[in-house]
């Protein structure tokens, strides 16, 4: 291994004590009857503050409000319904094996531990398949409207090449839907009293006090007042910080701020270089580009892959002979053809387009073409399946898919990393709990389609309301007001930031540091990393990042709606987590899920992971801007799932 | 492309407001209609001036965040199209664009082009979900549902809660809004024991939160991105109905 002791320090190794031994499928049983309980006359005496209402965010805050909690939750966007969650096309995976074909809770753990590439826990994944089946009846019984087949019962389909129907969905809407699900839920709380929602408002710091978290510092993006908010527990569902890489399939408000200064103050952030890149993506069409946009992977079902066979062909793809092309993905996997996985996917795209292969602007996208399938099941069929895609991609585009074959390029679409848990879903820090895609648990180093979901839901619905108790049994804690020194002291910090961010004045826009700063995560850190390219990488971002605090500008004040002022605060922190993506990126010198280093494949180009030395987390302690973060590895053992190299050839 | 711009520029909800017209050049087709936006607040940034403030999350069309009404049209000239989705290449060089925020007694302006939708929650909370605590929940296929009912409650559960129809709309009425919720969980068995209690207590929260009454004009389903149909609205009232006279013993109408 190279020696990387310039850029961290190996720390002690860390545990998760919450995790329960014996037979896996008891675990989450015994886990519950140990949790201790809280007193119901207790828990209206208890307050959680939960940040984002997401699918995981939004359950959780509806469903410690039924338990008698009393909530505050807290999101960025104008209404809790327009949390993120809701942009999830394709389904949502339960092992209910109501289609008889072979399904089961042990497989959906199965397949997880392993579509992850043995980089999760897997007492957390068996847990994760367990709940899967009692989200489906908690959907259903709040109205969800999931496709349903002509006898009243629920359709399921094969979902990212897994061999059984197990995946529920809601048309193309399946995230919206449950969402929804969750935010009616939400709504009805807030309605009884039980949640205070606070729209508009964005955490900017995290309040500890006596080593517990016991609140936040949000500024209220309407007027820019900055308050300290208090509770005895606090509850991160804050999202994935795709973001970092400025172009990506989340929504433009999506941020690492939340988990960032949880971090700063203390919680381990484990696993940050992994990343999922989604192949189907409609690819950038110039320099205004604002965000990408996923073409749902079900097209992959019917939809080939192909690019010209020669480098540098300019005709139109109708004029390139079928025996000029090359279908790529059919040719180096026959078994799997185009529904390999999604790491695969993408990787295979961007070699066929370093390749000078690509076809449309810059040479960035391959085709995704419909054209057999049009002629096999007619014209009718392919549009009763894809006829919504089909008019998203000729609304972005300006071309019909029907006539042309569609572009396609890869795209970062969710990041499996995040702040590190226990098997209760606690950082490191006693009292703040992290759910959803902000913390780094189930989906090791690659998330399966139609998981996300599952996890968002299960954490909010099922795991958190059942875990938080044991550490609420020991309160309620000491009241707290604006006054106390730590308190205090964290509003002080915000303001100062923000004053700071206001103040500089400089000249460029906050938008085009993130842009600069998006460009250099993509090209070293995004599809393929090297040792060198990370390295150039680390020294970009601090060059850029100093860069940002001399020169940006930030107009407007900060007591009102100033749009540019959240983005700055946001790029600020997206700069620390590059660094910190890259230096884990580089330690891990073995290629996992969706970390593909250079220096680790094999002679024909597949990922070669390295168990002997990586099969662990990496933790990460935040030790300064621009210090050297600590590593703390928890060990990941597989005692039912044994690790093999993943083949799809 | 060259376009003129004239936007709706208001520094606050005290600010009376007005139009001010911007140029924008360069604009290329392949832009969407928010990504020009950005290409003008960056150089009024660097000029010194105050960008224009709009809301916007997703920008794929369905967070519902984008909310401007263009040329008079609520989300622009393209049917079934939010703003996010809308390209330039919907526009001619040369043109005169106008811009403004949704306009509605229960939607006042924050900034610029930003309103306050608050009010849509608050229908939502008087009745528009059902009651289900989590882990109460029967077996999923316990009640099968036909999927002609779950395929229509699905259309009307598109609704992405952007507004476009309360600002088409000449009375500010939300009543396409209210119905989409009402005939989605009206339309699931296990909506039907909530099904009285929420119409009536979604009017009333729609009626309180300001929004007009409906008077049938049919402007808000055109304008509706997801085109909820506007029978929706017509379900409404007969559940508002058959509610009014199962509470009361009396008639009455909706909004």
């Amino acid at each position: 291994m190279h020696d990387n002791s310039d850029l961290f320090i190996t720390g002690e190794p860390i545990a998760d004590t919450k995790a329960p031994d014996g037979p896996i499928e008891t675990r989450w049983e015994r886990r519950r009857f140990s949790a201790k309980l809280v007193n119901p006359a207790n828990k209206r005496k208890m307050t959680v503050i939960v940040v984002g209402t997401g699918l995981a965010g939004g359950s959780a805050a509806a469903t410690l409000g039924e338990l008698g909690y009393r909530v505050k939750s807290y999101c960025y966007q104008d209404s809790p319904r327009r949390a993120h969650s809701i942009a999830a096309q394709g389904g949502i995976n339960a092992a209910k094996n109501y289609r008889n074909d072979g399904d089961s809770v042990y497989r959906l753990f199965y397949d997880t531990v392993k579509g992850g590439d043995f980089r999760a826990r897997e007492s957390n994944v068996h847990r994760l398949a367990e709940v899967s089946v009692n989200i489906i009846d908690q959907a259903v019984a709040q109205g969800v409207p999931f496709a349903r087949e002509y006898g009243g019962l629920l359709d399921t389909r094969s979902f990212g090449g897994t061999q059984v129907s197990r995946t529920f969905y809601a048309r193309g809407q399946t995230g919206q839907q449950l969402l929804l699900g969750a935010y009616q839920a939400l709504e009805r709380q807030i309605a009884a009293g039980n949640v205070e929602m606070n729209a508009r408002h964005e955490m900017l710091e995290l309040i500890i006090v006596d080593g517990r978290a016991r609140g936040i510092v949000v500024r209220d993006m309407v007027t820019g007042e900055i308050t300290t908010e208090f509770a005895d527990a606090v509850v991160l569902a804050s999202g994935g910080y795709g973001n970092v890489f400025f172009l990506s399939t989340n929504a433009k408000g999506c941020n690492v701020t939340a988990s960032w200064r949880a971090h700063r103050k203390g919680a381990l952030f484990a696993n940050p270089c992994y990343t999922q890149i989604h192949p189907t993506c409609i690819p950038v069409s110039g320099d205004h580009q604002s965000k990408l946009t996923l073409m749902s992977e079900s097209l992959r079902n019917d939809g080939r892959v192909w690019v010209p066979k020669k480098a540098g062909d300019t005709r139109a793809p109708g004029d390139i002979p079928e025996d000029e092309r090359d279908y790529y993905l059919e040719r180096i996997y026959p078994a799997f053809g185009n529904l390999v996985p999604r790491d695969i996917a993408s990787r295979a795209a961007k070699n066929v387009c370093d390749e000078g292969r690509g076809v449309g602007p810059g040479g960035l996208g391959v085709y995704l073409d419909f054209a057999d399938a049009i002629r096999r099941l007619g014209r009718a069929a392919v549009e009763a399946k894809y006829g919504n895609l089909f008019e998203m991609y000729e609304r972005i585009t300006g071309e019909n898919p029907y006539d042309v074959p569609m572009r396609i390029y890869p795209a970062v679409h969710y990041t499996m990393g995040g702040l590190w848990v226990d098997y209760d879903l606690q950082s490191t820090i006693p009292g703040l709990f992290v759910i959803g895609e902000a913390n780094f648990s189930d989906h090791g180093a690659n998330r399966l389609g139609a998981s996300a979901l599952m996890q968002g839901l299960a954490d909010g619905y099922f795991v958190l309301p059942n875990t938080i108790g044991d550490y609420l049994a020991a309160g309620p804690f000491e009241k707290l007001d604006e006054s106390h020194p730590d308190a205090a002291a964290a509003r002080a910090q915000v303001e100062e930031r923000v004053s700071k961010l206001l103040s500089i004045n400089g000249d460029r826009t906050v938008d085009s540091f993130h842009r600069e700063l998006g460009r250099i995560m993509w090209e070293y850190c995004g599809m393929e990393r090297t040792d060198a390219g990370l390295r150039k990488a680390i020294e970009l971002i601090r060059g850029l990042r100093d860069e940002f605090w001399q020169r940006v500008k930030v107009p407007g004040r900060g007591e009102e709606l100033n749009q540019n002022l959240e983005k700055a605060g946001r790029v600020a922190d997206f700069f620390e987590l590059a660094e910190l993506m890259c230096v884990d990126a580089l330690h891990r010198t073995e290629s996992c899920g969706g970390h593909f280093r250079a220096e680790s494949q094999s002679a024909d180009g597949e990922a070669e992971r390295d168990d002997e030395n990586f099969s662990y987390v990496a933790a990460w302690e935040f030790t300064g801007t621009g210090e050297r973060p600590v590593l703390h590895r928890e060990d990941l053992n597989f005692e039912y799932v044994h690790p093999t190299q993943r083949s799809y050839k | 492309m060259n376009l003129t711009l004239r936007i709706w520029r208001q520094q606050g909800p005290q600010d009376k407001g007005r139009m001010v017209s911007y140029q924008v050049t360069d604009v290329s087709p392949d832009m969407s209609f928010l990504e020009m936006l950005d290409v003008l607040n960056e150089r009024l940034i660097l000029e010194g001036e105050e960008p224009v403030a709009f809301d916007h999350d997703c920008r794929e069309g369905i967070c519902g965040a984008c909310s401007m009404v263009i040329n008079g049209t609520p989300h622009g000239p393209q049917k079934m199209t939010t703003t996010c989705q809308l390209h330039m290449r919907t526009f001619s060089d040369g043109d005169t664009i106008d811009i403004e925020p949704w306009r509605a007694k229960a939607f006042p302006v924050i900034k610029d082009l930003v309103v306050n939708r608050g009010a849509f929650d608050k229908i939502i909370q008087a009745g528009g979900y059902i009651s289900a605590p989590t882990g109460s929940a029967p077996e999923a296929h316990a009640t099968p549902v036909p999927k002609a009912d779950a395929d229509a409650a699905f259309e009307a559960a598109e609704c992405i809660g952007c507004g476009a129809c309360v600002a088409a709309c000449p009375n500010g009425s939300a009543m396409l809004f209210t119905a989409a919720k009402i005939t989605h969980l009206g339309l699931m068995p296990q909506g039907q024991p909530e099904r009285d209690s929420r119409v009536l207590d979604m009017v009333a929260a729609h009626d309180e939160a300001g929004f007009g009454g409906c008077t049938n004009a049919g402007e808000c389903t055109p304008a509706c991105p997801k085109g909820i149909p506007l029978a929706t609205i017509g379900r409404l009232n007969r559940d508002f109905l058959a509610a009014s006279r199962k509470r009361s013993g009396e008639t009455a109408t909706a909004g």
